[in-house]
């Protein structure tokens, strides 16, 4: 009965729950068996807590026994290790913090708990989401679902590969400068960034404070909605929060985009894209074209900064928000004879290469004397690329792009170049400068068979309208799923 | 130190005081910001820093700021922001601290001083003030070194000072001012034993009549009036005697030594830091909006300089007198609260300051503590403006409230202090005295007028000390002449 439940979507599952034709605890160990089954070959988990889930199981079949349980009443999702989640260690991936156990629960994790989710383990990520790939994580890389030699993306490639692989049926993730768009395409998944200031970032460890933001992973556009309509919405704890109200986002999927008028920046379409993924984003609009949607070319003249301006501005956020990991309080602690030596020894063992790289990247950024002439000439063009879209956004809808130049690449192969690693968020990484929302929907495979993603950026607080745009587009039937291999 | 020539050179020294603000919770988060308490008792995940925690600004701050800025004659910012300020130690839990870098809550500004001994007035101008989070406290005991974060996000003001101070006394009665000023406003409870007004002070002396500054030093936490200007005063005679024997000035960082009575130069390592400030990206911009500030002008309670220059000018008193009962506002609150029904301010601006401080002052505890409400101090003010007790029985009752707490009527009857002023009575005790000394009388006739004061007492002595002597002079008077 139970075997392959995991594969429902969040909506099927919902419904399904309700009817009562399974038991909330039935799916979560479907999903608790295929954790089981593929992690050693996966990776996709840190942390699995496999006794806290039973636990939420049951008490969301008790919830839905006594009736108006909400949607996400029992479904069993995956957590980016970035998360505080109260009594269960959370790590980021990170050395300083291995045995770290939280006394409180993020703001998202709050929500979910508050409608019943059930959380079956803390995914696995870049070591304070900072990379494209998750294999910067201190746990090891997480491997793509569609091809085990090959990367995740990043950095919440564990939560990606786990919704591609039906360990969970969502998952959060966090999008900084591509974080959550590039592992959905390169699992094939549905990943959404909302606007800043849409979701809470309290509790979720911070990289860069401007440009984080929360979003989940599911494997459809409707799922991506019923979770993102409990993760929307003020948070007296993050004063960066929004107080828009949340509209219900799942009621604007009417599955049509008639007069729609979707926007190509001419500038994405670069040297160095894979055809293939050209082509299977081209043949994306010619269906929206088809749905009755027009496409028109648009510029967006400063795209090329992006991303010079993006490693100034996170690096010099991260620089500070990682000066607390200090060995004092909690964490990693190296003893040494005074606290100076203590910083560099705790500091020295406990982050790895690409965070330190991140940190005297930023650190210097701010130093006197280089201030005007890095962090704030990067500020003036994160000004210019906002303003691109807002120009942008005059004359269409929505802008339509690809999520990456690529697909998922080799495990190793760009680990050694740093710059190339960079590129693989080109297309991502303006849109968290600009702070708008942005989504990754799958649109086809390459010929090695492993996915290509589509994103659909919108104006401010436009999520309704993106998540109906992929919702037109995943109905249409123009893409068909495919398993991955795993 | 050899002799110094001081007349050469002139001081010039600027200040920067750091005062917590008078709020129930701290600057971003719900803990509470009581002095003491239980080390790190007074936490949460947001004061130490948890991974993922974030501040929310404290609305009841950006209050207290305003008002210091309108008490100040600020320019208060429609539009300021928080800054991060940088440094790794180990009270300071998130490696940076929220402060205000380049754009302060409030800018410019000034504050007048009371007139010093020669009288002359002095204006103190301000450059800013900004609002900053404190940091913990470290501890260090039996070669451990060990954290308290109570005090960890605690708010705090920084008002810094243009260079327009020339002495340590200057800049013990600008801090003093200051002080007074914060706590009119109930900015701050002041408590410098407590570290919660400590000051910075930076010095430089140049030749008399130079207009370029000379280098300075900045010598750090310091926690008393006292020791703002013994340390300054030390610098300076420091500084001069360099100067004096051909040396230059290090620009550095000094400690006040209060045992040694000296300053000492931190290490270098301890204090050079770039700070890296950046803009704070978790919290909005400080927005004012003139309506705010202008509700909050509405609201100003009178300040120390107003209240001096009118208990000169209304109740007549001296600067000094002034001076001594505004320094606090519980003091000047209490002399205002004794003049009801009163008509001479004086007497009671006299008894506040020698009976009532003086028992403060023995007792060592708080003025509402430590003397009978300021009413009941009233009641018998008046009772010795209606000639119904003398001031010694007044004095007498008084020592009697402070410990019995009872009131100035019931007490003054009690000990039966009320003065006889029934002439029948008076003039009885009169008569028979002049009965029984007729040689003086005559004496007194004859011219000796000294004698009229042995009269007097005579007639007090016979009333058992009680009669009212206006009563008692004027019959003395018309039965002598008679």
């Amino acid at each position: 009965m139970s075997s392959g439940l995991n594969r429902l979507t969040i909506a099927e599952a919902s419904a399904r729950l309700h009817r009562r034709e399974f038991s909330a605890l039935e799916l979560t160990r479907a999903c608790l068996a295929r954790i089981e089954a593929v992690e050693p070959q996966l990776n996709a988990f840190i942390t699995v807590s496999e006794k806290e889930a039973n636990e939420q199981a049951v008490e969301a079949d008790r919830r839905i026994a006594a009736g108006d349980a909400p949607a996400l009443c029992g479904i069993p999702l995956g957590i980016k290790d970035i998360y505080n989640t109260c009594g269960v260690r959370t790590t980021c991936a990170s050395r300083i913090l291995e045995n770290f156990i939280s006394p409180y629960d993020a703001t998202a994790i709050a929500k979910l708990r508050a409608d019943g989710a059930v959380f079956v383990g803390k995914a696995n990520m870049d070591e304070f989401a900072m990379g494209s790939s998750t294999e910067n994580s201190a746990f090891g890389p997480t491997k793509n679902p569609y091809d085990l030699e090959r990367v995740s993306g990043g950095s919440s490639g564990g939560s990606a590969a786990a919704v591609a692989a039906h360990q969970c049926l969502g998952a959060l993730g966090t999008d900084t400068g591509g974080s959550i768009r590039e592992p959905a395409s390169f699992c094939g998944v549905v990943g959404i960034k909302p606007t800043y200031s849409r979701v809470s970032r309290f509790g979720v460890i911070a990289y860069a404070s401007s440009l984080d933001q929360v979003g989940p992973f599911t494997k459809s556009v409707r799922d991506a909605a019923i979770m993102l309509r409990t993760l929307a919405g003020i948070d007296r704890l993050d004063s960066t929060c929004s107080a828009r109200p949340v509209p219900d986002y799942e009621k604007a999927l009417r599955g049509e985009v008639k007069g729609l008028r979707v926007g190509v920046p001419k500038e994405y379409f670069i040297d160095g894209m894979a055809p293939e993924v050209e082509s299977a984003v081209r043949a994306a609009l010619k269906q929206y074209q088809a749905l009755g949607a027009s496409v028109h070319e648009i510029s967006l003249p400063h795209a090329s900064y992006a991303i010079a301006a993006y490693y100034l501005i996170a690096t010099a956020e991260a620089s500070a928000n990682l000066a607390r990991y200090d060995g004092i309080r909690y964490g990693l602690r190296v003893d040494a004879e005074d606290h100076n030596s203590l910083y560099d020894l705790t500091r020295a063992l406990g982050f790895g290469t690409e965070v330190k790289r991140r940190i005297m990247l930023g650190t210097f950024a701010l130093s006197a004397g280089y201030y005007d002439a890095y962090y704030l000439k990067a500020q003036k063009v994160r000004t210019l690329i906002r303003r691109d879209f807002e120009n942008a956004f005059e004359t269409c809808d929505v802008i339509a792009t690809p999520v990456a130049p690529t697909t998922a690449f080799k495990i190793g192969e760009k680990m050694d170049d740093p710059l190339t690693m960079y590129l693989s968020d080109i297309f991502t990484i303006s849109v968290n400068l600009a702070g708008l929302p942005g989504m990754s929907i799958p649109c086809g495979y390459d010929s090695n068979g492993l996915p290509i993603g589509m994103q659909l950026i919108g104006p401010p607080f436009s999520e309704e309208m993106i998540l109906r745009a992929g919702d037109a587009y995943e109905r249409s039937g123009a893409f068909t799923r495919r398993e991955p291999a795993i | 130190m050899a002799t110094i020539n001081r007349e050469k050179y002139e001081a010039v020294i600027g200040l920067e005081i750091h005062t917590h603000l008078l709020t129930k919770s701290k600057m971003f988060c719900g803990c509470s910001t009581e002095f003491g308490g239980v080390p790190n008792d007074h936490t949460c995940p947001i004061c130490t820093a948890m991974p993922g925690a974030l501040p929310v600004l404290n609305q009841h701050v950006i209050e207290i700021a305003v008002r210091a800025g309108l008490a100040a004659h600020c320019e208060v910012a429609p539009y300021s922001i928080f800054d991060r300020k940088s440094y790794f130690y180990p009270d300071l839990p998130k490696g940076y601290q929220i402060s205000q870098y380049g754009t302060p809550v409030c800018k410019g500004g000034y504050i007048d001083l009371p007139p010093d001994k020669n009288g002359a007035p002095h204006r103190v101008r301000l450059v800013r003030i900004h609002l900053e989070e404190d940091a913990g406290k470290n501890i260090h005991e039996g070669g451990h070194s060990l954290v308290d974060l109570n005090r960890s996000g605690v708010p705090l003001l920084e008002i810094v000072s243009e260079p327009d101070i020339r002495s340590g006394a200057e800049a013990a009665a600008y801090v003093q001012e200051m002080r007074a000023i914060l706590r009119y406003i109930d900015a701050s409870d002041g408590r410098m034993e407590e570290g919660s007004l400590r000051c910075d002070c930076n010095v430089s002396v140049r030749p008399r009549g130079h207009k370029e500054f000379g280098v300075k030093t900045e010598i750090k936490n310091l926690n008393s009036f006292r020791f703002v200007e013994k340390a300054i005063e030390y610098e300076i005679d420091r500084q001069i005697d360099i100067l004096e024997s051909g040396g230059k000035i290090t620009q550095e960082t000094h400690l006040w030594d209060p045992v040694r009575e000296v300053t000492r130069a931190m290490r270098s390592k301890e204090y050079a830091n770039d700070y890296r400030y950046f803009p704070e990206p978790d919290l909005p911009p400080l927005i004012v909006p003139p309506d705010l500030v202008e509700a909050i002008r509405g609201e100003m309670p009178e300040l120390p300089a107003d209240r001096r220059a009118r208990y000169i000018r209304e109740f007549g008193l001296t600067p000094y007198e002034a001076d001594v009962l505004t320094a606090e506002r519980e003091v000047s609150d209490y002399f205002e609260a004794t003049l009801s029904g009163l008509k001479n301010r004086k007497t009671a601006a006299n008894w506040v300051m020698t009976e009532v401080l003086r028992i403060v002052r023995e007792s060592g505890k708080s003025l509402a503590e430590a003397v009978p409400a300021p009413t009941e101090v009233g009641a018998l003010l008046i009772m010795i403006e209606d000639l119904k007790i003398s001031l010694n029985a007044a004095k007498t009752a008084f020592a009697t409230m402070v410990k019995s707490g009872k009131s100035a009527e019931g007490t003054v009857a009690e000990l039966g202090l009320a003065q006889v002023s029934d002439e029948g009575a008076i003039a009885e005790a009169i008569d028979r005295i002049l009965a029984a000394e007729t040689e003086k009388v005559n004496e007194y006739r004859a011219g000796r007028d000294k004698l009229f004061g042995f009269f007097v007492g005579q007639a007090m002595k016979a009333m058992g000390g009680k009669a009212n002597p206006k009563v008692i002079n004027d019959l003395l008077r018309k039965k002598l002449s008679g």
